[in-house]
Formats: structure tokens, C-alpha cells, sequence
């Protein structure tokens, strides 16, 4: 079954949707877009970082996804309002990788595979690096389900129950990382972001609480990398932002949903 | 036990550069009623979350006693909209509680019923009634409040008081409160501290009320604040009082 290149390819979908999901409603709930723009992003460096180092991607990703996220959690400046810095550090970022990537002497590299996603070059042990992070981060989401969602609704609410936040915080900012290395071969830089905030936002209209929400994001992230995949292969279109289309398309009819109901 | 619940000594707080607190004592004991009163910007808030452990000391320190239970009410709590939350969802947070443990605790903060509600729907004083019944779900021996009436009319608020006061004598609870409504708070209050960066002065509440300190900051005005509330049915004086605080904040 893994034999089939379009079966793999789901399977890697579906691994980053479902990790995505959980992971995008505290995104979204937290105010993080941008956050996870900017940590996407930094991702081409490591894409070069790698190819220069010879390890391997992933490692690569991982690594500067992590100093970017932990770079950017800590940040606060008095000056400059947190989203400008945001958008100082995101774009720089991607700057500094494409650059960095084409400084580098004898490697024929093809950059739209990282920018858009490669998902129908996944192989065996890239599906195996892709549903182990995965696993990691719902792990994560669902270990530190409870504290995070008391972290996100006040910081002063958490410290008086006895947990501390930054540690939620920084539990959130890992599981970003490990995110994003993983999705850079499914939907690309450019991309993660997508999956991470269109299903939680295309789930918020459906839930009623911040499990349904989670339930919700995951089902519409599936069904997005399920069907994206099939039209990508019946009208050849590019499998990534296939994808995203197919998610944008869903949360385009849940919003339509909430407004017919409200009437 | 009969130590303090929870102790600050010479405790001072830097917030943006100059210091919130300075040199702060004191202690709340278990079962008693401590009103925090001070004009805006006096580190009444900082205080609360310095006890509560949320802010850096710059100086001294806190001590809780071991396995303190707190329940804490937040000034105002923001939830993003895009956050779907149920009041009985709410209440199960950061610990799950069992569904009867939810009833009895929105009963005994006067919100039975609001279970399947929506957080974003509810008025100021359902908010506010819902985020006490989630304090009292910690079964605390403190419950530590800030500022719980802000957004409640007149009525509402001393409502909100005489909850708390009945909740005091059902579980034998600690309270320590932030307050800018003294003649409502007072009464029920074992102890006042009149906080202005500083501890400025302290005590039983008619003491405070008669402290020079105290009205040096809330004008002679406030000195019938306390007289005030022992027939507390003048609301033509309630609104002098109150225009008074402002004029001093």
C-alpha cells in the first residue's frame, strides 16, 4: 500500500493536519499567526543551514525553526510594536535563507519544493519523520491540554492554580518548531501557517468548546489534505496549495454556515 | 492551622522602572476579610499578584503557607472570541471537576443554571458571579479577589458583597479583596490596609477610616464613608462618596 506515491502522500497529509489542528486553535485563540509565520519562515535557512552542513533537513528545520520560535517568545521591545517586530524578523528570515540558499556552491536545489511543498516526493522514512512529529506534537497538545488552555485564558488565573505559563508557553513554542519541520515537505514555508490557522478558524464557527473546536480543526484539515490530494492529481495542479485552497474553500462554507445561522 | 495563610515581608515591585510597591508587610490569617483600599495606580492589583506569585519581587518575599488553596477572581479576564468557551467548560479549568461539583459551586455564587451558556454571552455580573463560582470549585482556604464589582451597578455590587460575606460563613474561607467601593466593603471587612505604593496605615475598618493617612488620601469626605454604611440606605450620600473617590484618584 505504502508502494503508491499518492497514498503516501495522504498519509503525510493527514499526519501534519492532525498535529496541526490542536496546535493551530492555541495559534489562533493566542493571537499567534504571525508567530508562526515568522517560525515558517526562518525554516529556508535551515533548508540551507542543512545542505551546508550535510545533515539532514529535518534536523536542519528543526533546529532553526526552534532558535526563531524562542527567539521570538522571548522577544518584548519597548519600541516597536510586537507585530512590526514580527514582521522584521519573518521576512528577514526568508530573506536571509533565500540568499543563503543560493550562496551555496554546487548544490542544485530546487527551492520551489521547500517554498510550496513536495508531498509527492514523501518516501518511506520521510513518512515515518513526519507521523513521529506528528505524534509528538498531539502528544504534547493533549498531555498539556488542561494547563495550556488555563494559561491561555490568563497568566494571573494560572499562576494561582500553580502553573506557570511561560512553561506552557514554551511547551507551545516546541511544538511549533517540531511542526513546522515536518509540514516543510507536505505544504512548504509558505504554507504552514495555512494549515495551522484556516481549519481551527474554519472549526470556530461549529464548536462550543475548545475540545470541539480542536475536533472540528482536525476533521477539516484532514478532509482538506484528502481531497486537496485528489484534485491535485485529477486537474495537476500543485499538491500543497491544493491543499490550502481545499481548506480555504471549507472554512469559506463554515463561515457561511455561521452567518445563516445567526440570522 | 493558625498561622498566617500566606505572608508578605518588606516585599517592593518594579513595574516599567519605578517601584509599583515599596516595603510592604503584611499577612492574612485563616478566616478573616482584608480589604485592600488605595487610589488608582497605589499597586493594590500588583499586590494581589505578587501574593499570588504571577509578578517578580524586586525585595523581600512571600511565604504561602504549605498546600495553600487559592481561589483567585481576576479583575477582568478577556476571552478572544474566537475561543469557544462554556460556562461549565470554564469551570472545569485548569482542573476537570465532576458536573454536581459545578452545580454547587454556580449555586453558591448565585449563577445556577448559566452551565450550557456561552462565556462571551453573559452580562458583567453573571461574569463576574461565574468567575467566583470557578475561585470556590478550588475549595479555596484564600480566595483572593480583585476589584470584583467593577461593571456592577450600586445594587448589584453590594449583592455581590453580601455573597461573599455568606460565602465566608458557609466555608470559613479567607478573603482578601481589592476594592475601590469603601463604604460597601467595610463592614464585612476583619481588617482594611490603605495602600498607596506603601502601606499607609491599617487595621480594623473604623480605624482606618478615622487614620489621619487614610484621609490625607480620600478626603475628610470619606471619613463618613464608614458611618455611611451603618445605615447604608442614603443613596444620595452613596453618590457623593463615590464622585468624591474619583476626584482624589
Amino acid at each position: 500500500m505504502l508502494d503508491d506515491f499518492l497514498v503516501r502522500a495522504t498519509l503525510a497529509g493527514i499526519g501534519v493536519a492532525l498535529a496541526a489542528a490542536p496546535l493551530g486553535c492555541f495559534v489562533v485563540w493566542r493571537r499567534m499567526a504571525y508567530f508562526g509565520d515568522a517560525t515558517a519562515h526562518a525554516a529556508v535557512l535551515g533548508v540551507a543551514l542543512s545542505l551546508a552542513l550535510s545533515i539532514s533537513i529535518f534536523a536542519g528545520v528543526l533546529g532553526v525553526a526552534l532558535v526563531m520560535a524562542l527567539l521570538v517568545s522571548g522577544l518584548s521591545s519597548r519600541v516597536l510594536a510586537i507585530d512590526t517586530m514580527l514582521g522584521v524578523l519573518s521576512h528577514s528570515a526568508l530573506a536571509l535563507g533565500l540568499v543563503a540558499v543560493s550562496l551555496l556552491d554546487g548544490v542544485r536545489l530546487d527551492l520551489m519544493s521547500y517554498l510550496f511543498g513536495d508531498i509527492l516526493a514523501v518516501g518511506r522514512m520521510d513518512l515515518g519523520v513526519i507521523w513521529a512529529g506528528a505524534l509528538i506534537v498531539l502528544g504534547l497538545m493533549i498531555w498539556r491540554w488542561q494547563a495550556l488552555l488555563a494559561a491561555t485564558l490568563s497568566s494571573d488565573l494560572a499562576h494561582a492554580s500553580g502553573i506557570n505559563p511561560d512553561r506552557e508557553r514554551l511547551i507551545l513554542t516546541v511544538a511549533l518548531a517540531v511542526t513546522v519541520a515536518v509540514a516543510i515537505k507536505v505544504v512548504g514555508v509558505l504554507l504552514i501557517a495555512a494549515m495551522l490557522i484556516i481549519p481551527a478558524a474554519g472549526a470556530r464557527p461549529l464548536a462550543r468548546t475548545p475540545e470541539g473546536m480542536g475536533a472540528f480543526a482536525a476533521v477539516i484539515g484532514v478532509a482538506a489534505a484528502v481531497m486537496g490530494l485528489q484534485a491535485s492529481a485529477q486537474f495537476d495542479t500543485p499538491a500543497g496549495p491544493s491543499i490550502v485552497c481545499v481548506a480555504a474553500a471549507i472554512f469559506v462554507l463554515t463561515q457561511g454556515f455561521a452567518g445563516v445561522r445567526r440570522r | 492551622m493558625s498561622g498566617p495563610l500566606i505572608q508578605a515581608e518588606g516585599v517592593s515591585v518594579a513595574m516599567g522602572g519605578h517601584l509599583a510597591l515599596q516595603h510592604v508587610d503584611m499577612e492574612v490569617r485563616p478566616g478573616e476579610i482584608i480589604t485592600v483600599v488605595g487610589p488608582n495606580g497605589s499597586g493594590k492589583t500588583t499586590l494581589l499578584r505578587a501574593l499570588i506569585g504571577a509578578v517578580p519581587l524586586s525585595q523581600g518575599h512571600v511565604s504561602r503557607a504549605a498546600g495553600l488553596r487559592i481561589g483567585y477572581v481576576p479583575q477582568a479576564l478577556s476571552i478572544d472570541p474566537t475561543l469557544p468557551l462554556t460556562v461549565e467548560r470554564f469551570l472545569s479549568l485548569p482542573a476537570r471537576r465532576a458536573a454536581e461539583d459545578r452545580r454547587r459551586a454556580l449555586t453558591q455564587a448565585g449563577a445556577a443554571g448559566l452551565e450550557q451558556r456561552q462565556m462571551s454571552e453573559l452580562s458583567g455580573g453573571q461574569f463576574q458571579r461565574v468567575l467566583l463560582a470557578r475561585a470556590l470549585l478550588e475549595d479555596p482556604q484564600l480566595l483572593v479577589l480583585d476589584e470584583p464589582t467593577t461593571g456592577l451597578d450600586q445594587p448589584g455590587s453590594a449583592g455581590f458583597y453580601r455573597q461573599i460575606e455568606a460565602l465566608r460563613g458557609e466555608t470559613g474561607c479567607a478573603v482578601l479583596m481589592v476594592s475601590h467601593e469603601l463604604h460597601v466593603v467595610m463592614s464585612a471587612s476583619d481588617r482594611v490596609i490603605c495602600l498607596n505604593g506603601h502601606v499607609c496605615c491599617h487595621g480594623a475598618p473604623d480605624v482606618v477610616a478615622s487614620a489621619p493617612e487614610y484621609r490625607a488620601l480620600f478626603g475628610s469626605g470619606t471619613g463618613g464613608a464608614l458611618a455611611l454604611y451603618r445605615h447604608d440606605h442614603d443613596h444620595h450620600h452613596h453618590d457623593h462618596d463615590h464622585e468624591h473617590e474619583h476626584d482624589h484618584a
